[in-house]
């Protein structure tokens, strides 16, 4: 077994190399490289522990921010609510005062119309006696020729209009 | 490697031999092929670890195998330790790496150039002594430094009844100071053995192959081929396991030394 047959020629060797290879080791790699590896390793973790704390808040915020919205989007249905019902009752009154306001001009030009017209009626009927008296003479004086005279016309129109 | 005689000796693979003649201070230090080995282990860490300094946000995949074993080791010293393990990380780590790409480096399949074979650092009794040494000395340093002389109330485990005073900290003592020799002991023993199985198993393999009769080859030669890929597969399971042992056990006692249990 060479490790144990050449112990006593080799063991300087042996050490002397050893203790500067693992030197070099512990002090480029393990004291050099290595935090440098560990610190990339930290500052990873650290990012990602803080990015997941921010998303973490920015949801909290979306929460609250959603509550707040919904409650604003009901309180201004409700007002929209309101509003157009007032408008809707006002509208309601406008239109039956103005259909009031109409009918009483309608009904008070109807009222107007209607004296208008009874007092034309009466004035035409007077005038028919009148014609009427009129061409009776006429006729009578053609016919006959006598005269009459209007008032006797007009007596005797009277007198066959009201018995006819 | 064949010997003499065409027999194939599973011990040669652990053979240090130099390759370049170095003297300091009385000592013989030569360049060996072992010290070549680690030279390699260091060059191909430094490189794994050079593919994981982009320090991108969102990870590659080098950058996440890197990451991915530096957490294991963070990992493993918080839940053992707690948060003030955090300070062993890069001792912890180092050793970590060191013997799970020492391991690794010694699987590697160098041997199909001619005259190349692969060499296990951490097959070395001596390299796995002073690997030993460095986690045991960690937690001798840490535990006098931190506690002081009532460091040594490690002995005494909590609950110990007064009548067995005087032999619970006998067996206490003896279990702490045999922690280095088990660490070594347990490295070496693990690499030793699986690369002799898998040296052996190719011998049969290529013996087989080599022999008169024509029968052989089929009944030793296949069988061990087909053993040896499971073995092969087993012993880089092991290789991964006793990096992880190492490294656990570092952890575990440097907890002791923290905590005092």
């Amino acid at each position: 077994m060479p490790q144990i047959s050449q112990i006593l020629e080799t063991y300087a060797s042996q050490f002397f190399w050893l203790l500067i290879v693992f030197g070099l080791i512990y002090f480029t790699i393990g004291h050099g490289m290595l935090p440098k590896i560990e610190a990339s390793m930290d500052a990873r973790d650290r990012k990602i522990a803080d990015d997941l704390a921010a998303a973490e808040r920015a949801r909290a915020e979306a929460d609250n921010l959603g509550d707040s919205g919904a409650a604003d989007l009901k309180a201004a249905r409700n007002e929209a609510q309101a509003k157009s019902s007032a408008a809707k009752a006002k509208a309601a009154k406008d239109a039956d005062a103005r259909l009031a306001k109409a009918d009483a001009e309608i009904s008070t030009k109807v009222a107007a119309s209607e004296a208008a017209l009874s007092k034309a009626t009466a004035k035409a009927l007077s005038g028919i006696e009148t014609v009427a008296a009129e061409a009776a003479a006429d006729i009578v004086a053609k016919v006959s020729g006598a005269k009459v005279t209007s008032a006797q016309a007009a007596k005797a129109v009277k007198a066959v209009m009201s018995h006819g | 490697m064949a010997g003499e005689s065409g027999k194939i000796d599973p011990m040669y693979q652990f053979k240090i031999e130099p390759l370049a003649q170095l003297q300091l201070a009385g000592y013989d230090v030569s360049f060996t092929n072992s010290s070549l080995f680690m030279i390699l282990v260091l060059g191909a860490l430094w490189l794994f670890m050079w593919g994981g300094m982009k320090r991108d946000l969102v990870p590659g995949r080098w950058q996440m195998a890197v990451e991915g074993v530096a957490g294991f080791v963070n990992n493993m010293l918080t839940s053992s330790v707690g948060p003030e393990g955090k300070k062993y990380v890069p001792l912890v780590f180092s050793l970590f790496m060191f013997i799970l790409m020492a391991n690794f480096m010694g699987m590697m399949p160098f041997g199909i150039v001619p005259g190349v074979h692969p060499f296990t650092v951490t097959s070395h009794l001596t390299i796995t002594a002073v690997l030993a040494v460095i986690s045991f000395g960690t937690v001798l340093i840490v535990g006098f430094w931190k506690h002081g002389l009532h460091f040594f109330s490690l002995f005494v485990p909590h609950g110990t009844p007064w009548w067995l005073l005087w032999l619970i900290p006998l067996i206490e003592l003896f279990s702490f100071l045999i922690r280095p020799f088990s660490l070594a002991l347990r490295l070496f023993v693990a690499m030793t053995a699986g690369h002799v199985l898998m040296k052996v198993l190719a011998g049969f393999v290529i013996n087989g192959l080599n022999a008169e009769a024509a029968w052989v080859p089929l009944v030793v030669s296949i069988p061990s081929f087909i053993l040896m890929i499971g073995i092969t597969l087993l012993e880089l399971l092991v290789c991964a396991i006793q990096a992880y042992v190492f490294a656990l056990l570092t952890s575990l006692y440097i907890n002791d030394a923290v905590n005092l249990h």
